[in-house]
């Protein structure tokens, strides 16, 4: 670490950088904030007066397609940020374009899923079940597209070579939000689509 | 040398006394029309009964804590030329001490508050005695007796000693159903139909008042509840099943002509046996046996339903009738005043 | 404050305007943070009075229905959320970094950002007065109430959006003070060392990190059902009205010990130094701090004890309500304990510390009764609540927060306020208080609910209501001193020296005003009151939280002077006008949202994300950059 000399912090009381500090606190509060939306749609699930319900419209293999390049994404992101940790920049810049790539797949596969849903007459107006879901998968699908933005973001700083061994911890810091968001992506996959689905027409109204 | 403990023992009762006596003389009123301190019915005498233990064990809480706080106040003052006291950082017992005790106490306090909690909020499925379907709206109620087959508004009747289930319904905000000489308060709300039972054990008439922010004119929802005798009640039943008395005089017959016709009342209100068939305002059929009109706001007399019917908008702003009255419906002094020869005759 | 402004090198008006609106100094922001809460706690004052004077006499009609409607609305939430929780930011940026040993917080353009983002709330907020109305649905907002078909106009559209950017700067400013206060203590200060207001700032920026999602989600369904259409609150499509009051509420207790712990810190701070005792039961009231915290988390339903919730749900929620009676008087029998045979001088500071535990007292005990929900049953909801809720957050809070400007005034100017003035100012509030609000403990058990606009003349509560009242031009009198007081002092008050209370945290040992970089070395801290073991050194043995092993070196190493390193180079965050264009956009995407401008909102939100962009490539401190 040579270049310490630059950099202005101080050492800090629990040895992790503030910004990382940071970082860990927004996650913890980002929790409570996917929670709230996933409470709402929880005690809303079965309460819609009028279709389409869960059972008659989510796709589980589309879905679970999706599902897996997003957490095939994060894969991604574990490799860019060792070949980043080790100084191999052009494998950096693979890994992330990847890891960029597939998170924009997934938010076309929303994108898809969204008009689908919309051609079969589920909007956000429809009824309780697409007030919800829209917006619980919405919030998330928003930060999927910031993730995105982020990462092509450092990519285009690597590029032009403003992205070395000392700003490590930005990628780090990037890679800690892409695997929350990944996260919460399985959360609300099992309840929205897994639950949703196995609970039935009889219970899933 | 200790000078002040005197001084600091006085200040540390009186100081503390004040706000007891202070409460005492200026809080209990309970002949007051809706006073909580006095109650008429079994859920009134156990939440009143709660509270008076709740109130006397924090009083003495209050009176304890405070003493040695402003004793200590008092005690200790600074002195010139005064060492550094003892630089103590506390006491392991009485930390313990003062953690304990008030668990205790509230471990007790908790025994008759679970007990009450289960005797009024426990409702049984079978439930004895009257039903009563409250239908509560922006800004009046409306009361319906599914076995008697009575419906009326703003004026509930209950025969004495009989346990009486309301069941709360809204179609609108929220709003809170409360009579406080019979017992505490249950929120209606829409999508849900809350339960609450009440009892009167002393005839007479009570005052209830929306107890839950519900809009503009939140101030003026009350109601009367009125504890009969069962003669009474049951008189009460048959008058309100007849329907409504026709006119008598010719004031009310112009009157009568107006509600049907150019005052165009029947598109809200209902006058049983006549064309009045509306269900968006009160129902009307017997308003003038009611003490108050306009949701207990005003007693039920000519001048005030004169007034009312000039200017509904000013007496119970943001109301649905004033949105018609005096708007697209305009009417003469005289034929307000008709019609309200005609209403108040509905008996 | 001007005293601070002096410290800079600025010629015309201009260039100070320039210095505030750029700054990233933690005390600056912290002024402004002071001030601007200052003046929104008078408008929410003024609301306050003109409800007073309203409900004097019954059936008046000094205001309609609708404006007193507003009044209460806009009264409760600028309060809360312009008033006591800004001003609770106010000592947090002045004071942590000092108490702490820092010399400025973690980011000082993050914390620029929340000031800027709090006053676009705060204006927004208080523009919808200009624009049709403000809020007419209570501060609380009970769905249907708030749904387009009863509430028509913007007021709530105003109410929702502003409560969306205060709770951004709320939480901005609660990361940025978790981080300071986990990661920038001086060496040596660990968690049994830090001082009590420090602590209860932790818990509290950890209660509004974790609490404010909750509203957030509940704000963001509110406003997607007003806006397009949805239906989260909408009662035809099966939407629940309770949904909204639990998530509410979920975030609105926590809320109450936002307000509150702060508070409770500072009390804790200024009994010590004047009655030159330590704190009676440290951990005890540390741990209390964290127990009312958590328990915070679990008593939300207190607040619907009548929506029929069931005998199962008020009995678990009437027993751990009751159950936070625990900690909350294990803290004030140990404040009583740090009063007990101290030396106690009765300086203003004092004197607001001391008239909160004896009006808390009573806020606690009202708050104990209707905990037990079968006699809550009864005063829900009525003007005993109002009595509840005022003791606890202006015999509570707000006391504490005059304490604490009067106590830690002299550090950020330099200069004393007048203590006479002070003493009558503490005189008028106290009998102010009790009249205005004592006697509605009365009208509320004698049947007076809560938000009526008038009531009728044979109701039996003329009498009370007119002596609270007049209680309130009391109070309103003892403000005016507090505020002739203030400015004069600033001007031309006695000057205070570095250390005027004789005090026992780390600020006391700096120069007052602090200057820019606060230490010149970074302190050691070697025990829980580290300035007063260096000023009078342990005649009476081993002080607690003292390092055990190495005890004979403490007299070497005073406190706050030495460091190891001797040509420390004190880096200074450079000023900065990007947090406030960030904040900026996140005002013009709240109009926009009110208004249902969606265009207006992609501006809004583009110039919040330049902003930030531009925010994230500036390098924190200007001339080191040069060196490259």
């Amino acid at each position: 670490m040579s270049q310490v000399a630059h950099a202005p912090e101080h050492p800090t009381v629990t040895g992790i950088d503030n910004r990382k500090l940071l970082m860990w606190v927004f996650l913890a509060s980002d929790c409570l904030f996917f929670g709230s939306l996933i409470a709402t749609y929880l005690i809303y699930f079965g309460r819609s007066v009028v279709g389409p319900y869960p059972h008659d419209i989510l796709d589980i293999p589309v879905t679970s397609v999706s599902t897996f390049v997003l957490l095939l994404s994060s894969f991604m992101f574990v490799l860019s940020l060792a070949a980043h940790t080790r100084g191999d920049y052009k494998a950096f810049r693979v890994w992330v374009f990847c890891t960029a790539v597939l998170g924009s797949t997934f938010l076309g596969f929303q994108v898809f899923e969204f008009q689908h849903f919309v051609h079969e007459g589920l909007t956000p107006r429809t009824n309780l079940f697409g007030t919800t879901f829209f917006t619980l998968t919405g919030f998330h699908g928003a930060h999927v597209t910031i993730g995105v933005v982020w990462l092509l973001t450092l990519f285009f700083l690597s590029l032009r070579g403003k992205l070395g061994a000392d700003k490590n911890l930005a990628v780090d810091l990037a890679g800690l939000y892409w695997h929350f968001v990944d996260i919460v992506w399985i959360v609300i996959f099992t309840v929205i689509y897994l639950t949703g689905v196995a609970l039935g027409p009889g219970v899933g109204k | 040398m200790r000078p002040h403990w005197l001084l600091a023992l006085i200040a540390a009762i009186v100081l503390p006394g004040i706000f007891v006596a202070w409460m005492i003389w200026g809080g209990y009123e309970p002949n007051l029309p809706q006073s909580t301190f006095q109650a008429d019915g079994p859920v009134g005498k156990l939440q009143k009964d709660l509270f008076w233990i709740i109130f006397w064990s924090a009083t003495v809480i209050f009176v304890v804590i405070e003493g040695i706080f402003v004793y200590a106040i008092f005690r200790f003052p600074r002195r010139p030329n005064q060492p550094i006291p003892p630089q103590t950082h506390g006491h392991q017992t009485l930390e313990i001490g003062w953690t304990i005790a008030p668990a205790i106490v509230l471990a007790v306090v908790a025994v008759p508050t679970v007990s009450a909690l289960w005797q009024i909020y426990n409702v049984p499925e079978e439930k004895a005695g009257l039903a009563i379907e409250v239908r509560a709206h922006q800004w009046w109620w409306e009361f319906k007796y599914p076995n008697q087959g009575v419906v009326t508004a703003n004026e509930v009747h209950m025969p004495v000693g009989t346990r009486v289930h309301f069941t709360l319904h809204s179609d609108d905000v929220i709003h809170s159903f409360w009579i406080p000489k019979l017992g505490g308060k249950l929120d209606v709300i829409p999508n849900h139909s809350n339960v609450i039972w009440l009892q009167g054990d002393e005839p007479g008439e009570y005052y209830g008042q929306c107890a839950e922010f519900c809009g503009e004119a939140h101030a003026f929802m009350r109601f009367r509840a009125v504890v009969d005798t069962q003669a009474d009640f049951d008189k009460w039943v048959a008058a309100q099943k007849a329907p409504a008395s026709a006119a008598a005089t010719g004031a009310a017959t112009t009157g009568e002509a107006l509600f049907m016709g150019k005052g165009a009342c029947t598109a809200c209100h209902t006058v049983a046996g006549t064309n009045a068939k509306g269900v968006i305002g009160p129902n009307l059929t017997h308003v003038g046996s009611r003490t108050t009109i306009a949701a207990g706001i005003m007693p039920n007399d000519h001048e005030n339903l004169v007034k009312w019917l000039s200017d509904p908008g000013g007496i119970k702003p943001g109301n649905k009738m004033a949105t018609v009255i005096g708007k697209s419906i305009k009417l003469t002094p005289d034929e307000v005043g008709a019609l309200a020869t005609y209403v108040q005759g509905l008996k | 404050m001007a005293s601070i402004a002096v410290a800079r090198r600025e010629s015309t008006f201009w260039d100070t305007v320039w210095g505030w609106v750029t700054t990233v100094d933690h005390k600056r922001i912290g002024a402004l943070y002071g001030i601007t809460a200052f003046i929104f706690f008078m408008i929410g004052g003024v609301e306050a009075t003109l409800m007073r004077m309203q409900l004097a006499r019954p059936e008046q009609t000094l205001v309609s229905p609708d404006v007193f409607n507003q009044l209460f609305s806009m009264h409760g939430t600028t309060m809360i959320f312009l008033a006591i929780m800004p001003l609770g930011a106010a000592f947090f940026n002045i004071i942590i970094p000092l108490q702490v040993g820092a010399r400025d917080v973690a980011f000082p353009r993050l914390n620029a950002f929340s000031y800027w983002t709090f006053l676009a709330g705060g204006l927004l907020l208080n523009s919808s007065w200009f624009l049709g109305g403000g809020l007419n649905a209570g501060w609380f907002a009970y769905s249907p109430l708030t749904g387009l078909t009863y509430n028509p106009g913007h007021g709530v559209d105003f109410w929702a959006v502003s409560l969306l950017v205060l709770g951004t700067a709320s939480m901005a400013a609660a990361f940025n003070f978790i981080v300071t206060i986990v990661n920038m203590r001086a060496p040596g200060m660990s968690l049994t060392r830090m001082p009590v207001f420090t602590w209860m700032t932790l818990i509290v920026s950890i209660l509004i990190v974790t609490a404010f999602p909750v509203i957030t989600v509940a704000l963001i369904e509110l406003v997607f059902d007003r806006a397009f259409g949805f239906n989260f609150f909408n009662v035809f499509a099966g939407g629940d009205p309770l949904l909204w009051q639990h998530l509410f509420w979920v975030f609105g207790h926590p809320e109450v010990y936002i307000l509150i712990l702060p508070a409770m810190g500072i009390v804790s701070e200024v009994l010590p130094v004047f009655s030159r005792k330590p704190l009676f039961g440290y951990p005890f009231i540390i741990f209390s701090g964290i127990a009312i915290g958590v328990m915070g988390w679990m008593v939300w339903a207190h607040h619907m004890f009548t929506v029929g919730m069931g005998p199962v749900a008020n009995t678990v929620f009437t027993l751990t309500t009751i159950t936070i009676a625990v900690p909350t008087g294990v803290k004030i029998f140990n404040w009583v304990a740090t009063v007990w045979g101290g030396q106690l001088t009765l300086k203003t500071p004092m004197l607001f510390s001391l008239g909160f535990i004896a009006m808390f007292i009573i806020g606690g005990l009202s708050g104990l009764m209707h905990a037990v929900s079968p006699s809550d049953a009864q005063q829900s909801d009525t003007y005993f609540i109002v009595a509840h809720i005022h003791y606890v957050l202006f015999g509570g809070a707000i006391f504490a927060i005059f304490s604490g400007i009067y106590y830690w005034f002299p550090k950020a100017t330099g200069r004393l306020m007048n203590e006479t003035s002070g003493k009558i100012h503490f005189w008028l509030t106290m009998i102010g208080f009790n009249l205005t609000f004592f006697p509605m403990h009365f009208v509320g058990l004698n049947g007076m609910p809560r938000r009526i606009a008038t009531y009728s003349a044979g109701m039996g509560w003329d009498f009370w209501n007119m002596v609270e009242t007049v209680g309130a031009f009391v109070i309103i009198a003892g403000i005016l001193l507090f505020l002739h007081n203030f400015f004069r002092s600033l001007r031309k008050g006695e000057v205070a020296g570095n250390d005027p209370w004789d005090g026992r945290t780390l600020e006391w040992a700096i120069p007052s005003p602090p200057p820019e970089y606060n230490f010149e070395r970074i302190p050691v801290v070697h025990s829980r009151d580290p300035f007063w073991e260096q000023k009078h050194p342990h005649p009476l043995g081993v002080p607690a939280g003292a390092s055990q092993q190495r005890p004979g070196n403490r007299a070497q190493q005073p406190a706050v002077a030495h460091a190891a390193e001797t040509h420390e180079v004190i880096h200074i965050p450079s000023p900065s006008y990007w947090p406030l264009i960030t904040a900026l956009g996140n005002a013009i995407a709240g109009y926009s949202l009110v208004y249902r401008f969606i265009p207006g909102l992609f501006i809004g939100g583009a110039l919040t994300m330049f902003g930030l962009y531009s925010w994230y490539m500036e390098p924190t401190v200007k001339h080191e950059n040069k060196k490259h």
